[in-house]
């Protein structure tokens, strides 16, 4: 049977796209509070804390999403427990964002002046304080661009969990393929719409990193 | 309780090699091609014409925007549906040239804009021909000064290569999709295959830096001239920072 591309094919694709944005939130949700936990070891005081994620950041950086995912999938299931895809999938872009994020904010972070840390000491601030209240409320401005960058990265790597079977906008193209062999449209379609979602975020961020651009220099 | 044994794998081991290497084979095709695209779109993004520009920028935002998963598809599936059949390693390769393509003309064409005006001018009023200038005074300091960039944004193309099994193109991942439904020994051949990933990007890394140091003697002679005067190399690498690199 290879009928045309009908109507309810385009209402299953834009259905499925609801599950690419769960994926991609609770994602960068995880790997957010990862992330932040990796830049706090990284930049801190004790020096095999900072060396250990290190270690953590350039191996996950050096290790394919589609692999980690797999490491995941697997490990969990040889160990008898049978997780859903989402959780897998989610499970595995934390760890993978938790290391570029917290690399990202890592790099804000150092970015401030060492004055501003002196300052916070002079006004007897403990090193929690000063950075919660000095430190990270000005390297937010910076970190927001490649913050969203990286979101734009997270929406189009939940494209991966189509590889171990979880139902979103990529693998519904590929299940509509399976049936009907139309791969221009649908995976023409199926882009699109991914175009959709990450192009507005991409103008916000370069437009965020041009404004920064003009006032810093 | 399950344990880990790596022990069914041994006879395996030339079969990842094999993988490892037809990975690496992959890339370098990609990031040759694609840095060839990327310097061309580069200057075609400047042209005074405005659909050749016009034309660039689509065609730099809608790789850019996509996932390359779905360009994989778009391109071996929608080409093998009006008759262009072609091996998976070419499809592969071409996929990433063309993602590697876009990414690389964003990198090259930052370093480009960073080249002062009046440098250009010099160079119009000592009369050199329109192609020097462009080689000699705008390409070459750009891509030195974007270099760190474009290594680490080659890095990400080389994992992204693991997406190219999705089309049973033969290389890491793929192998190591094979070996682990030969020996059902999932979780150790994917271990195995990380570690192989990361030691190729550290492999690529270090022809990075060898070809670097090589290309840019300045930068080499700026470093050894800092040190002998007893200060710090200047930081030039302000630019990376810029650019939000990935690929996948």
């Amino acid at each position: 049977m290879s009928g045309g591309f009908t109507y309810s094919h385009l209402v299953y694709l834009v259905q499925s796209i609801g599950w690419t944005l769960v994926l991609s939130a609770l994602a960068f949700v995880l790997g957010g509070i990862g992330g932040f936990a990796v830049m706090l070891a990284r930049i801190s005081p004790r020096r095999w804390l900072a060396r250990a994620a290190l270690v953590f950041i350039e191996a996950i950086q050096g290790i394919p999403l589609l692999i980690l995912l797999f490491i995941v999938y697997f490990g969990l299931s040889v160990y008898g427990y049978q997780v859903p895809a989402l959780v897998a999938a989610g499970m595995a872009l934390m760890v993978y964002s938790s290391a570029y994020l917290g690399d990202i904010w890592r790099g804000c972070i150092e970015a401030m002046p060492k004055p501003q840390w002196e300052a916070a000491e002079c006004l007897s601030l403990s090193r929690w304080q000063s950075l919660r209240l000095v430190i990270i409320p000005q390297a937010m401005r910076l970190a927001l661009p490649p913050t969203v960058g990286f979101l734009v990265q997270l929406i189009k790597m939940t494209s991966l969990a189509s590889v171990i079977g979880f139902i979103e906008l990529t693998r519904a193209g590929q299940i509509i393929n399976n049936s009907i062999f139309q791969p221009f449209l649908i995976f023409g379609l199926v882009g699109v719409f991914y175009f959709l979602l990450c192009y507005p975020l991409s103008r916000w961020s370069q437009s965020m990193e041009n404004k920064l651009n003009v006032s810093n220099r | 309780m399950f344990s880990l044994d790596f022990s069914p794998l041994l006879p395996y081991w030339p079969t990842f090699l094999l993988g490892a290497w037809l990975t690496l084979k992959m890339t370098c095709v990609a990031v040759f091609f694609g840095l060839i695209l990327g310097m061309a779109v580069a200057f075609a993004k400047r042209a005074k014409v405005p659909v050749v520009s016009r034309l660039c920028i689509v065609y730099v935002e809608a790789v850019r925007n996509t996932p390359f998963l779905v360009q994989i598809f778009l391109l071996y599936f929608g080409l093998a549906s009006i008759g262009l059949r072609m091996p998976t390693f070419a499809a592969a390769a071409l996929a990433m040239t063309i993602n590697i393509g876009a990414y690389a003309a964003e990198i090259i064409r930052a370093g480009l804009e960073s080249v002062p005006r009046g440098q250009i001018e010099a160079a119009e009023c000592l009369g050199l021909p329109k192609w020097r200038i462009g080689w000699h005074v705008m390409l070459q300091p750009s891509i030195e000064k974007v270099y760190p960039a474009l290594t680490s944004q080659f890095l990400l193309m080389m994992q992204a290569s693991a997406i190219a099994s999705q089309i049973s193109a033969e290389e890491l991942t793929a192998v190591a999709n094979t070996v682990q439904s030969d020996t059902f020994r999932s979780l150790e051949t994917y271990i195995v295959v990380a570690a192989l990933y990361l030691a190729l990007s550290l492999l690529i890394k270090l022809i990075a830096w060898a070809i670097g140091e090589h290309v840019f003697k300045r930068r080499r002679a700026i470093r050894l001239a800092a040190k002998r005067a007893g200060k710090t190399p200047p930081d030039q690498q302000r630019i990376d920072t810029v650019i939000p690199g990935g690929a996948a």
